[in-house]
């Protein structure tokens, strides 16, 4: 197995945990991995992502040129990444604020009404989850048990009243794309 | 013991603290922000003293004075503000003090940019203060050996009474891992290495000599003597420290020299390469001074290798000791940019293909 995903978005819309939450999972299986993020002069509104492999072998570059998934949270990084995607590879599509199709014909697109969801279940914060349920439901590459515990592990006692909430996203975010 | 998943900055700044370090003196800049930012929470928890200093100059003093009172003291910073720290650098080294120096590169010269680089190599091994000097100088692969790296180099200090500079990159600071923290060290191993020179107080009749912690060396014949007691190290330190490592360069005949982030990047071409059947090896120097020099002589020696190629992320520095260490008996070729311009595999793999035609 050898899984290399870009996530990217907004900064504030949650694409570095995505990876983080994703790589954490991966561990628990007992995958190799890496988490690699974008810094530099990002903040609130600016761009981020971040690259995350997820291998059965050690890890050897963390630096990815060509995913074979990119989660695009908004418009510019759908512009960005989605010529670097590997042939084949795939691509999600937060359809709630991009507005325009992919051009690639050579990989598999989803489009995921992110905002729409998160905001149907009362939690808007929760769009970046929605989408990671949808990569979850497509790639099968960690399951949804162990993400959920690495929601525990990153929220931790204090806010571990919030894994419903994100629970419930997942699973409509696997749905969405079922 | 279970794994954990750390971004390198905090790996290695737990590890420091679990390999003995009680005091770290520093300054902001990025990419090793989240060092002082861990260090600043984690080390009262541990009885330790973290202290943001008013600049980059006096941290590093400060690293001299508790490394004078014989602590295990640690600073860290990047590119711009290591120059800034070299003045300490130079005396520490000077007074014949063990201190550990974290470098998390950026792009330079000048303040530069804030992207992972290997632009700091002459600097880190070539001596980046004034006078006759070395650093026992570390570059990590990867998170994990970032860890084992520091949570020894207190002990390495302590061993050869000089700093140590551990040389990562930005990437290595950044990204996330799962790594295996080692346990803490105990009292007794933290404390193996006696320091009858270090200033912990003095009184008439206390029985010991008075410490005095000092670069000045004003009387030719001192700082002669100086200069024997540091040269000894550094031939022991040649001797005992060199540290690398080899992928699969028994049959290659292109072998790949790199370290730290780019030397990952190597091994993702070489594993693609060697489905395409092409011999092709890495040697990957984990020590950079002392540079592993016999090592690479004895790889790139073998019947089998044609060409050698340096990678980096610089314009070519470590080249220059490759060069060295090859002495002329194959052709060392060079792939790289200065700056944060990182070579692709795509750009590896293409370079080889033009040494294999070539």
């Amino acid at each position: 197995m050898l899984e290399k995903i870009t996530f990217a978005g907004f900064g504030g819309q949650g694409v570095l945990l995505m990876g983080q939450l994703l790589a954490y999972a991966a561990m628990i299986e007992d995958a190799q991995v890496s988490w690699l993020p974008s810094y530099g002069p990002e903040m609130r509104g600016g761009t981020a992502n971040c690259s995350v492999t997820i291998s059965d072998k050690p890890v050897a570059s963390p630096i990815i040129d060509h995913p074979n998934s990119v989660v695009a949270m908004n418009r510019p990084s759908l512009d960005k990444f989605e010529d670097k995607l590997a042939a084949g590879g795939r691509l999600l599509i937060n359809s709630s604020i991009i507005d325009r199709k992919a051009l690639r014909q050579d990989v598999q697109v989803y489009y995921v009404p992110c905002n729409e969801i998160a905001l149907e279940l009362g939690e808007a914060r929760v769009s970046n989850i929605v989408m990671l349920g949808a990569f979850l439901q497509i790639s099968q590459c960690v399951s949804t048990a162990s993400l959920i515990e690495s929601l525990a592990h990153k929220l931790g006692k204090k806010k571990a009243h919030l894994i419903p909430i994100n629970e419930q996203a997942l699973a409509r975010g696997a749905a969405a794309v079922r | 013991m279970s794994r954990q998943l750390m971004k390198g900055c905090e790996a290695i700044s737990e590890a420091a603290i679990r390999g003995g370090c009680r005091y770290f003196f520093g300054y902001p800049i990025t990419p090793q922000n989240d060092i002082p930012e861990y260090m600043s929470a984690r080390l009262p928890e541990v009885g330790g003293v973290f202290v943001q200093a008013e600049s980059e100059v006096a941290a590093s003093n400060m690293v001299y004075g508790a490394a004078g009172a014989g602590a295990r003291v640690m600073t860290s910073s990047s590119s711009p503000g290591i120059s800034l720290k070299q003045e300490g650098i130079s005396t520490i080294a000077a007074a014949e003090l063990p201190c550990v120096i974290v470098n998390v590169m950026r792009g330079g010269p000048g303040v530069g940019g804030i992207q992972a680089s290997q632009g700091d190599y002459f600097q880190s091994t070539k001596g980046g203060g004034h006078g006759d000097y070395r650093l026992i100088c570390f570059g990590p692969d990867s998170v994990q050996e970032a860890i084992d790296i520091m949570y020894e180099a207190f002990d390495i200090a302590d061993r050869y009474r000089t700093p140590v500079l551990m040389l990562a990159d930005g990437l290595i600071g950044q990204m996330m891992e799962p790594v295996t923290m080692p346990e803490f060290k105990s009292a007794a191993e933290i404390s193996k290495y006696d320091k009858p020179w270090a200033a912990t107080g003095w009184y008439e009749g206390c029985g010991k000599p008075r410490a005095v912690i000092n670069s000045l060396y004003i009387e030719d014949d001192e700082l002669e003597a100086l200069h024997e007691r540091l040269q000894s190290r550094y031939r022991q330190i040649e001797k005992n420290e060199v540290r690398y490592e080899r992928y699969l360069c028994d049959d290659a005949e292109i072998i790949l020299v790199a370290y730290g982030t780019i030397s990952r990047v190597c091994r993702a071409a070489i594993d693609e390469l060697r489905e395409r059947g092409w011999k092709v090896g890495l040697l990957r120097p984990i020590s950079l001074w002392p540079f592993p020099s016999q090592a690479v002589y004895q790889a790139v020696a073998a019947p089998s290798v044609k060409k050698v190629l340096t990678v980096e992320i610089s314009a070519g520095q470590m080249v220059e000791d490759v060069r060295l260490a090859v002495n002329g008996v194959k052709p060392v070729e060079f792939l790289g940019w200065p700056g944060s311009r990182i070579a692709t595999v795509e750009e590896i793999s293409a370079k080889i293909a033009q040494m294999r035609e070539g």
